[in-house]
């Protein structure tokens, strides 16, 4: 990546959208609300506001990084198009049956997630293919034909089709591709043998239904998006931030949305891994909590866990099984339905609960003056005395205290019978344990013990409940690194470009076709390298070779690391012995005469991410007295304190601040809780330090 | 996190508590990731968990099934008996298959790993598989007793001291449809366990501890004492019930006496049929597994499951019952009987906890297997071959006090049902069908669970006989408190001909078997029923035109209506409390 370009990181999330230019090594930002009728008008409105801040025009920008939560949102909120699924004949109920079983085995009232289309909006025709992909059944056109006047008849705006062993022969699934592309013009259409060509039905007609569901929204958006960017001189190559926190084509994202799912999110992660690498921290936890949702994700040895499964929209206290899955590859993470613009109520039985449905940008909490009557976060966060009113979100917004007191009041404080200050603890404090048993679940079903852990907390309400979140969970150290509040659009300048090419090409090591694999790694490396050229064309663009391997008759396979002269000179042997090393460093012991094959081959082409500069640890504390107070609700403490108010802006490394405290930057403000104290790094990253226990 | 001097505090033994939950998962994860039988990578047929020095069950992965898990708990104690603790050394492997000391059947192999730490025997490690093949007559219900059922492999070591016992492979092989399969299988068993071992060693330097005797306390004590506050918490009684189901030639009668009596449940199953002639019988470690789930899932579901929280539920059967059969009785489908065991006990329960158990449902799951080989009746094409498939599907769940039974979802099984793209590329076998039974749930104020429909035929060139393992044909799970049964298993072949539920069907080249699945049974009266729940029903297909009219007095232009409004896609509500 030259050091001259500028480049610009936009996040879309669902209440603001951040952006950050950077131009050299200077870091810009701004911060807007989410348009959600078009979301593009809002980065237009902060592309404005961020280039005049740069002293930049769009026509200089070399190159737009994005990403979106929209696509998750849409799935979450069952927002997306009137959509169909054509399967096969015999096989309408896939995504409503599952795997017929229960994700929680001794729960008698288990309820399981509804599938994303009912019933009656599942079609079937007479096909069928076999395991080899031979035609049992052919496909009539006519009888398709006749199934897209139904479909047109009643109004659909996308089609998911999946068939039984498409990933094998796509034939009758292009047929009907090609029946509805002429009779139902304007209809966007999602194949399985295209969205995701993998074995194993549930999984592949649910993440088509997903791509075909968020289609028309998504494409619709990008198209708006490029065409307004080009009109305001933004004239340079767009690219979308993937799920597992790459890079892809405008063009891709367009077609392949499902993949666009925890976009925004994944680009978190990435800059949360960046910093803990720079604090060379081994375990980190990474909490990113902005309007409408937080994203909690577990980073090891500077790396966040990757998946090749994805649940979208966990029910059942987020446990695993109890969502929809979707098949890309993912940065592993649970998000749930707690931010700032997350609403309170009074259930039935006389509980608060907070979440996970959103205020977000339109009308907003009560305290924007929006329209907003019900209380959110935001209001509670007003009234805690966490935020000052004339200086939120960089001044985007005037607050309007009275407004959030009146909100919390009649929603929480009347019902229950208690004060304001009273009901805004309360909805503080059960949005905070919210996310921090979403963080043990998410900790206990890696096999992590969080107290070893260090913090890392970012997105626009993060540095308001950090410390809280520290004090439950037992986590001693947290950093807030420079641009906490646009945290995930700095990650998307830190990604690395990166493309992955793979080829479903099944070989057992006895008839290994040493020929077919050069030129399919060769392909792979032409194709991977080229995008990856078109990202940066100067860096070092480097691969990396694997085969997905398995012993014959074993369902799944495991990613065997190749050498790049492999890919010269293939041999069978050098497979093999690769493959037994590595399952016998998975597993204990190789099996004694089975046979070996290749089932998936894959091709990595990338530049190096850039290698933060190891930081070091902070120096002797100087300690910073306040020239301001300001009155702090302390939730452990359950009472007032007068907490000193600083400017981050102010604050020089190795400066030291005691809690109670209130950090205030253009984004966002640390809240520093009387537990803790906050220390300042070189970089500028805050850190909150649990204090020597010493008074009692 | 230590208090001074005093070992680890509460919080950090709760951690390790959890730590300890992961360790089993990922143990299981790895036999999913490296078995060979569709049953156990496809369909999670297994469990995996980790005991203390002593045999005593600590923790299980929750993926585990519950006959599995809970019979497993006890078979540890059998190893170390049977092989002794004086010979059990570092790097050795145990297997067996013995229904009775381990999980009940002989295609299930149950493997068991010590753990050892600077040299000290400090606990084990063991993992059960369901395997799809083990020789004898084929998995199905037709043997007389259990030489005729497959190969048994007694306790004995698979492996010592890191080796292989190359004799015993061989036998094995020598003996099963599937030599590849099975002994890749008994790997991935060996290699689930090792994969636990290393994370507990892990764990163990992670926390510096020597041994598992401290956490074993904290874990057994913790578990008991909540138990027993649970059960103090019920009214002492006794309530008695009884279910006849199908069987294989004659009815089967299961009879239960629940008692709540201090510190203890007494589940008892005195009155149950005899010892049945075919593979329909249960060893007892079964009956208790099965048993003890059933009462655990009614008054303590979130109680972990391991031998604190199991000691206060004591399970009896009389000898030579069905319910506790003894060698050499043959138990292949032990399965079916004890998957029907927590309807009855729900049916005791019902009068001692009333509105918390649910409605009777499918209970076993609606299993068969296909031995597939070349046509006989012709000269086969080239390209045919051998192969055994077994597919576990499953019918719907009794309807709840509050809500609907679950469709085609398996209950009290944990297992899942293997995707028909997996299982085709397993066998040469079609599946042509498999959705969900309309009007197959029984009517109540909530709806039982639909069943499913499947219809399975052979690829070009082959014939197969189909062991079918069904039940509930002539007794559909019955409805509670006013609800109506669901519907009967049906087993056809294409031409409407009936099947047997249980037994080998011959079915020759470009035959197919027709299968419908029952339902679960309702609860309350169906005239109770919320009229925008019939109408959901009604569009989605659950329940036909004439059940909505004629059950529910639906209208014949409000039917039309809804159909209508159905097929232009439209979304109906009506969420249930």
């Amino acid at each position: 990546m030259s050091g001259s370009r500028v480049r610009l990181g936009v996040d879309i999330g669902g209440t603001f959208t951040d952006l950050v230019l950077e131009a050299g090594d200077r870091l810009h930002s701004a911060k807007v609300l989410t348009t959600h009728a078009a979301p593009e008008e809002g980065i237009i409105t902060g592309l404005a506001e961020v280039c005049a801040r740069a002293g930049i025009e769009p026509s200089q920008i070399g190159q737009i990084i994005h990403g979106t939560t929209l696509a998750t949102n849409a799935l979450i909120e069952r927002r997306g198009a009137k959509t169909a699924l054509v399967t096969t004949e015999g096989f309408r109920d896939v995504i409503e049956m599952r795997s017929e079983s229960r994700f929680e085995q001794y729960d008698l009232n288990l309820q399981l997630p509804e599938p994303l289309l009912p019933r009656n909006r599942r079609y079937t025709l007479r096909e069928r293919v076999d395991a080899d992909g031979g035609v049992l059944i052919p496909l009539e056109r006519a009888e398709v034909e006749a199934l897209a006047a139904e479909l047109a008849a009643a109004g659909y705006e996308a089609v998911a089709v999946g068939f039984l062993h498409a990933y094998a022969n796509d034939i009758h699934e292009r047929l009907v591709a090609e029946v509805l592309a002429e009779r139902l013009p304007g209809v966007a259409v999602s194949l399985s043998s295209r969205v995701s060509p993998q074995m194993r039905e549930y999984e592949r007609f649910n993440t088509t239904v997903a791509n075909a569901y968020i289609q028309p929204l998504m494409k619709s958006y990008l198209e708006r998006l490029g065409a307004r960017l080009r009109a305001e001189g933004a004239d340079c190559p767009v690219f979308l931030i993937h799920s597992g926190g790459g890079l892809m084509s405008l063009e891709s994202a367009a077609e392949f949305p499902v993949r666009l799912v925890e976009s925004g999110p994944a680009g978190g992660a990435i800059f949360a891994a960046h910093l803990a690498r720079a604090h060379g921290l081994g375990r980190a936890l990474s909490f990113d909590m902005g309007g409408t949702t937080a994203k909690i994700c577990l980073i090891k040895g500077g790396e966040p866990r990757r998946e090749r499964v994805f649940e979208v929209a966990r029910s059942y206290r987020f446990k695993k099984g109890s969502g929809m899955p979707i098949s890309i590859p993912v940065i592993d993470m649970v998000e749930i339905g707690a931010g700032g613009g997350s609403l309170a109520h009074v259930d039935a039985m006389r509980q608060i609960r907070v979440g996970p449905e959103s205020a977000g940008s339109e009308p907003g909490p009560a305290a924007y003056g929006r329209g907003g009557t019900r209380p959110a976060v935001t209001d509670a966060d007003l009234v805690l005395g966490r935020l000052d009113p004339g200086n939120f979100a960089g001044g985007a917004i005037a607050l309007a205290p009275n407004l959030a007191q009146a909100a919390l009041a009649e929603h929480v404080g009347r019902p229950l019978g208690m004060g304001v200050e009273e009901a805004a603890f309360g909805v503080s404090e059960v949005v905070d344990e919210t996310m921090a048993n979403a963080a043990r679940v998410h900790a206990v079903e890696n096999g992590e013990d969080l107290a070893g852990y260090t913090m890392i907390a970012f997105g626009g309400a993060a540095p308001l409940h950090a410390g809280r979140l520290c004090e439950k969970l037992g986590i001693a150290r947290c950093l807030v690194p420079v641009g906490a509040g646009v945290g995930s659009a700095i990650g998307f300048l830190r990604a690395p470009f990166s493309f992955e090419a793979s080829r479903s090409v099944f070989m057992r090591l006895s008839a290994f076709d040493a020929h077919r694999v050069r030129a399919l790694f060769e392909e792979m490396e032409e194709e991977a390298t080229a995008f990856v050229r078109r990202c940066d064309e100067t860096a070092r663009v480097r691969t990396a070779l694997k085969a997905y391997m398995r012993y014959a008759g074993q369902g799944w396979e495991i990613p065997v690391p190749l050498a790049p002269e492999l890919a010269r000179a293939p041999r069978a042997e050098a497979l093999r012995a690769r493959f037994e090393a590595e399952y016998e460093r998975l597993f204990g012991r190789i099996v004694s005469g089975l046979e070996a094959e290749v089932t998936v081959w894959s091709l990595a082409a990338f530049t190096e991410a850039p290698v933060p500069a190891r930081l070091p640890p902070v120096e002797a504390l100087r300690l910073r007295r306040p020239a301001t107070t300001r009155p702090l609700f302390d939730p452990a403490r359950s009472r007032l304190l007068e907490a000193g108010v600083f400017a981050r802006a102010d604050l020089e490394p190795g400066e030291a601040v005691e809690g109670p405290a209130l950090v205030v930057e253009r984004e966002t403000t640390v809240v520093v809780p009387a537990s803790r104290m906050l220390v300042v790094h070189a970089d500028g990253t805050l850190e909150l330090r649990q204090k020597e226990k010493n008074d009692g | 996190m230590a208090e001074a001097g005093t070992g680890p505090s509460k919080v950090a033994w709760q951690v390790m508590w959890n730590r300890l939950v992961s360790v089993v998962e990922e143990q299981a994860r790895a036999l999913i990731r490296t078995a060979f039988s569709p049953s156990v990578r496809e369909a999670g047929d297994l469990s995996a968990g980790v005991y203390d020095a002593q045999g005593r069950m600590l923790a299980q992965a929750v993926t585990g099934t519950p006959g599995h898990v809970n019979a497993m708990a006890e078979a540890v104690g059998h190893f170390i008996r049977r092989i002794g603790r004086q010979n059990m050394f570092e790097g050795d492997v145990y297997l067996t298959n013995n229904p009775w000391e381990g999980t009940g059947h002989l295609h299930d192999i149950t493997v068991v790993t010590p753990v050892f730490r600077e040299g000290i025997l400090i606990g084990f490690f063991a993992c059960t598989a369901h395997v799809t093949d083990i020789g004898g007559r084929g998995f199905g219900a037709d043997g007389e007793s259990i030489y005729e059922e497959g190969l048994h492999l007694p306790i004995m070591k698979f492996a010592e001291r890191g080796r292989v016992d190359e004799t015993l492979l061989t036998l094995i092989r020598a003996n099963v449809r599937e030599p590849d399969q099975l002994v890749g299988d008994i790997y991935a068993l060996a290699a689930c366990n090792e994969v636990g071992l290393r994370r507990l060693h892990d764990m163990l330097g992670e926390f510096a501890l020597s041994d598992l005797a401290g956490l074993a306390a904290f874990i057994l004590e913790h578990s008991r004492a909540a138990t027993l506050a649970r059960i103090k918490a019920l009214a002492p009684g006794s309530a008695t019930a009884s279910m006849t189901i199908d069987g294989y030639e004659r009815p089967i009668d299961l009879c239960v006496r629940v008692t709540i009596e201090g510190e203890r449940i007494l589940a008892d199953w005195a009155g149950s049929s005899g010892v049945d002639a075919k593979g329909i019988n249960v060893p007892l470690v079964y009956t208790k597994a099965y048993t003890a789930y059933a009462l655990k899932c009614a008054i303590a579901p979130e109680i972990p499951n391991n031998a604190g929280s199991l000691a206060p539920f004591e399970i009896t059967a009389p000898e030579n019952t069905i319910v506790n059969a003894l060698p050499p009785a043959p138990v292949a489908l032990r399965h079916v009987i004890g998957h029907m065991l927590p309807d009855v006990v729900f049916g005791a329960l019902d009068e001692l906890m009333p509105g918390t158990v649910p409605a009777e449902g499918a209970g076993a799951l609606c299993n068969f297997q296909l031995s597939l080989r070349p046509r006989s009746d012709a000269p086969p094409p080239p390209g045919v071959r051998r192969a055994e498939v077994l597919m576990f599907n499953s019918g719907g769940s009794g309807a709840r006090p509050a809500l609907d039974g679950l469709n085609a979802t398996a209950f009290p099984s944990g297992v899942m049902t293997m995707p028909v793209e997996a299982i085709e590329h397993a066998g040469p076998v079609i599946v042509w069908r498999k959705e969900l039974r309309p009007d197959s749930g029984g009517p109540g104020r909530q709806r039982g669970g639909l069943g499913q429909v499947m219809e399975v035929g052979a690829r070009e060139g082959h014939e197969f006989h189909l062991s079918a393992m069904l039940d509930r044909l002539r007794h559909p799970a019955r409805g509670r408190r006013g609800g109506g049964p669901g519907a009967a298993t049906i087993i056809t072949r294409e031409d409407g001909t009936p099947l047997g539920g249980k037994g080998r069907h011959f079915v020759p080249h470009g035959g197919r078997v027709h299968m419908a699945f029952p339902g679960g049974g309702g609860y309350g009266p169906a005239e109770e029923r919320a009229r925008a729940l019939v109408e959901r029903d009604l569009a989605l297909g659950y329940i036909s035109a004439e059940t909505a009219r004629d059950l529910h007095g639906l209208s014949t232009e409000r039917i039309a209506e809804v159909l209508a409004r159905a097929r232009r896609g439209e979304i109906f509500g009506g969420e249930q409390p």
